[in-house]
């Protein structure tokens, strides 16, 4: 993806992140957030942080008494990264004075990464690390799928969710419930939310019944408002023989595999040869295939649904890439962005480093100029919007625990 | 012996205290329990030791009924039936035995990752039978006297969610309308909603009557396994004489499911250059894949790495060869230094070198199946398993079995006999395991198993003669008789008191414990962003 201003050179990271700690990354609604009004008191204080620098090294179990402290640290060490793990029983920075068995992980919020990378087998714009916008509609579907299922299915409401950086997406989902899941309960919502399954050594990794459970089902809405745009026109893929000799492989009986594929030769694009194919299956289940009545929809899915990496999920004590963090490669910051615009997002006009910096600079000769504002510096670069997001998300967190406390105090006005 | 008073409490238990000759009562309201009460009486080492080897008979049946026949078949039910009857345990007059078995057994299995699984599964899976086998009358009262009243929904919201109730149980309307359903909080119905079972709207798991064991079998399998934990804690925390005694149990057990593999050089030094070579002639078909896979991606997943790692680790390959052995073919796609620091930490791990230090068990041939389900990209697992049947066929094909072999094979696969077919398909390999039995079906528990099964038979020469035996196919075998110092007496009672109290943050969470290794691999998992 190219974007307008790509002039983000990895070598300058080091020069660049000391003004960027100092004077864009949003501290105080990052505090707010991760505090959750300070119930219990020791929540952020216990909380892991960890840093990587420079050529890759390492340092876990870095905490932060307080917003201060917090400031001042990350200022001080400028980390490539930071990754946020769990609410530990102690402080981690104390953890070596503790006994192991004592200092145990608590709570998290509920993560969940899904990277583009695991959808190799289903894209043909790009492999591994790259993405384009041919391909970014696989992260867009993911987060409407997720973020239904979330809602509706688990009744969340904190959910958060954040660009990694370069080829993927983060979801942090922080109501109360979610944060004090256990590791079987976070497993449990993974699988849950697990459809296609299955490693090299299988090819069809969509299996349905006759019924359908409504999550999926209303996974697979979700995918058919989208599929004609993102598979048949951006993905074409039913675009030529090698392309379509993999769809059909999806459908269990090998007659109508042979017979589709004939079929398909003759007709001009993906467009048509998709509506063969789900006429075929249609026809055929009618007339006693029912081994391959949901065909269509297993493809669809197997193409589609998202791909969750389970053991990012799964543990407690699992670390993930915060928010607001650069990601050294591409430049670009790990801004939040708006689920239910998630179709507008792109994350080539995600900003830069450089790009911010250099925006930086220009208002701040304004501000030279005479005209000197009390507007806090994100918001007047183009991080703008997503801490909007982001603000908006830690305005209706901190809400719903004064509601908690307004009932508490009701409690004890009672008498 | 953990007697944790804590849990109890949160399970909700309806506590009479009760004491009739020092047994609490009330743990026997009901001829199925959930073991939450310990036994505080006082028996004899003799009575002890029996007890073990009568639940173990038990628990080994439970396993290979369930290999044998699908759970809740009447195959199943009969066998099973008749294999408790044969023990002393069976039920109704015996509860205080069956409690007291348990207990002793909990002390047995608390000991490693390995031991825990396998116990856990078998007692969930008697516990199940067991219910399942009750009257309707008397599950509602169980349900009762462990205070699980859910409260069913009311026919107007039945009659609004019936086709999601529909689609999410696979079950015509019809089948369901007059179905009572209890609207439960999904983090109490966790396998249920795992699996996709049941309808979840809005927090709530919509559970019918008949599912309500899945969740009483969460629960037991969370109080279980928690209390696994905290034994398994303080029984490193009491040494004594209680726990020589116990020490019996567990190599009385070992001898049960098998070692864990986790000693070195079980058939000497192995180096790396000798794995392509030993991955053709001796490796099970799990860890061919996963070898030849590594070999032309010169790169494996996070989940092949640990099955792998640690199987190479079981058969004799040490820290020093393992290291030669990833880097040389890492390093064809990502120069040295990039390997030092991304992977060589990793498999340092897996000798126990960092992070806990915990010396990392192979994985057995369950975890394998059952957990930790490959992805895209993956070649870990069961192929047995996770493979589609003409993958599989085509791979069998290869490993010279003829088409008539493929066909054996792959009728145990699928009856979803895993095990079994690997066994098989050594045996076509290398010839009989059962030594003359016919009517046995053999099955393999480990990799590391069919590895040194194999590698003893193609090198009688070179074994030394104090390679544990590995253990054989799943039958029941008699209880060895042992030295017995019957004036010995165990007080179980006074167990609980000369143990220290845990922290009560140990362990919060049990499938945490369950997933020991994997606590320090946040790290480590793949090559991130
Ligand atoms: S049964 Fe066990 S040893 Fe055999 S392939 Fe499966 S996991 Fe490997
Ligand atoms: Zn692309």
């Amino acid at each position: 993806m190219t974007s307008k201003v790509d002039k983000y050179d990895p070598g300058s990271l080091s020069d660049l992140l000391p003004l960027y700690y100092k004077k864009l990354f949003p501290y105080g609604l990052y505090f707010r957030w991760l505090n959750y009004g300070g119930v219990p008191k020791t929540y952020f204080s216990n909380r892991e942080f960890s840093f990587t620098l420079k050529d890759d090294v390492y340092i876990r179990y870095q905490s932060f008494t307080d917003q201060q402290d917090m400031e001042k640290e990350i200022q001080k060490i400028c980390p490539y990264k930071i990754d946020v793990g769990a609410v530990f029983t102690h402080r981690p920075k104390d953890h070596k004075t503790i006994n192991a068995a004592a200092f145990v992980a608590q709570e998290k919020e509920l993560v969940f990464d899904i990277d583009m990378t695991d959808y190799d087998d289903v894209r043909s714009c790009c492999s591994g690390a790259d993405i384009c916008e041919k391909c970014w509609p696989l992260m867009s579907m993911a987060v409407k799928i997720l973020n239904r299922a979330l809602k509706d299915d688990f009744g969340f409401e904190h959910i958060l969710w954040v660009y990694s950086g370069r080829r993927g997406i983060h979801c942090w989902v922080c109501d109360e419930v979610a944060r004090k899941l256990s590791q079987a309960g976070r497993t449990a919502i993974a699988e849950y939310l697990t459809v296609v399954k299955g490693g090299e050594n299988q090819v069809r990794k969509v299996h349905l019944d006759q019924y359908i459970h409504p999550s999926i089902k209303a996974a697979i809405e979700i995918i058919n408002s989208n599929f004609k745009d993102y598979a048949v026109d951006k993905q074409d893929f039913l675009g030529d023989k090698q392309k379509w000799t993999k769809v059909l492989s999806l459908i269990p009986s090998q007659d109508i595999q042979k017979e589709v594929a004939e079929e398909l030769e003759l007709l001009p694009d993906s467009a048509s040869r998709w509506k063969k194919v789900k006429k075929f299956i249609e026809l055929s289940s009618k007339s006693g295939f029912t081994d391959s009545r949901q065909a269509d929809k297993e493809i669809m899915l197997q193409y589609c649904y998202p791909r969750l990496d389970v053991n990012v999920s799964k543990g407690i004590n699992h670390l993930l890439k915060s928010p607001f963090c650069v990601h050294p490669k591409t430049g670009r910051v790990c801004v939040p962005f708006d689920p239910d615009d998630t179709d507008r997002f792109s994350p080539a006009e995600v900003p830069t480093i450089s790009q911010l910096l250099d925006e930086l600079n220009k208002v701040e000769a304004v501000d030279l100029g005479g005209v000197s504002k009390h507007t806090k510096d994100y918001k007047r670069t183009s991080m703008a919007a997503s801490i909007e997001v982001f603000e908006q998300f830690v305005k209706k967190l901190e809400k719903s625990w004064r509601g908690k406390l307004i009932e508490e105090s009701d409690k004890k006005m009672e008498f | 012996m953990d007697f944790d008073r804590r849990r109890t409490a949160t399970l909700r238990t309806k506590r009479i205290q009760q004491k009739v000759n020092g047994i609490d009562t009330n743990i026997f309201e009901h001829c199925v329990q959930l073991y939450t009460l310990p036994p505080t009486s006082t028996i004899s080492l003799e009575e002890f030791e029996e007890l073990a080897v009568e639940r173990l008979k038990v628990l080994r049946a439970v396993e290979t009924v369930g290999v044998r026949c699908s759970r809740g078949s009447q195959d199943y039910k009969t066998l099973l039936e008749k294999e408790i009857k044969n023990s002393k345990l069976k039920r109704s007059i015996l509860k205080w035995r069956d409690n007291v078995s348990h207990f002793i057994l909990r002390l047995a299995y608390c000991r490693s990752e390995e031991l825990r699984r396998w116990f856990i599964q078998q007692e969930i899976d008697l516990f199940r039978f067991r219910f399942q086998q009750e009257s309707a009358e008397s599950r509602a009262r169980f349900l009762e006297i462990n205070n699980l009243g859910y409260k069913p929904i009311d026919t107007e919201e039945q009659k609004e969610v019936l086709v999601n109730l529909q689609d999410s149980e696979g079950k015509e309307a019809l089948a369901i309308e007059n179905v009572q359903h209890y609207k439960v909080p999904f983090t109490e119905a966790l396998d249920l909603v795992r699996s996709r079972r049941v309808y979840v709207h809005h927090g709530f798991a919509y559970v019918p009557q008949d599912d309500l064991v899945s969740i009483l079998l969460t629960l037991f399998r969370m109080q279980l396994s928690h209390s696994l934990a905290v034994s398994n804690l303080q029984s490193f925390a009491s040494p004594g004489r209680r726990w020589e005694v116990i020490t019996n149990v567990v190599s009385l057990s070992r001898r049960y499911i098998g070692q864990d593999y986790a000693s070195k050089k079980p058939v000497g030094e192995i180096t790396a250059d000798m794995i392509d070579l030993l991955s053709k002639t001796s490796f099970p078909l799990c860890m061919q894949q996963l070898h030849s896979a590594f070999r032309s991606n010169h790169h494996l997943r996070h989940g092949g790495r640990m099955q792998y790692g640690l199987f190479l680790k079981g058969i004799g390959l040490s820290l020093e060869e393992a290291i030669r052995f990833w880097k040389s073919e890492f390093t064809k796609i990502m120069d040295g230094d990039k390997f030092d620091k991304q992977y060589s930490y990793s498999i340092r791990h897996y000798y126990g070198k960092e992070g806990r230090k915990a010396d990392y068990t192979p994985y057995s041939c369950i975890k394998i199946i059952t957990t930790n389900t490959p992805g895209v990209g993956d070649f870990h697992g069961c192929p047995f398993k996770h493979s589609d049947p003409d993958v599989l066929r085509q791979k069998l094909a290869g490993q010279g079995l003829k088409q008539e072999g493929v066909d054996q094979v792959m009728q145990f696969v699928k009856g979803g006999h895993y095990q079994v077919a690997c066994a098989r398909v050594f045996e076509l390999i290398h010839g009989s395991l059962s030594g003359g039995l016919i009517d046995v079906e053999v099955s393999f528990q480990h990799p590391n198993q069919y590895f040194e099964e194999s590698y003893k038979r193609l090198h009688k020469d070179k074994i030394n003669s104090n390679t544990p035996q590995a253990p054989r196919a799943v039958q029941i075998v008699p209880p060895p008789s042992k030295d017995r110092q019957s004036d010995t007496v165990t007080n179980l009672k006074s167990n609980s008191q000369d143990v220290t109290a845990p922290a009560a943050s140990t362990a919060s969470d049990p499938h945490e414990e369950d997933d020991f290794d994997e606590l320090d691999e946040t790290v480590l998992l793949d090559e991130a962003e």
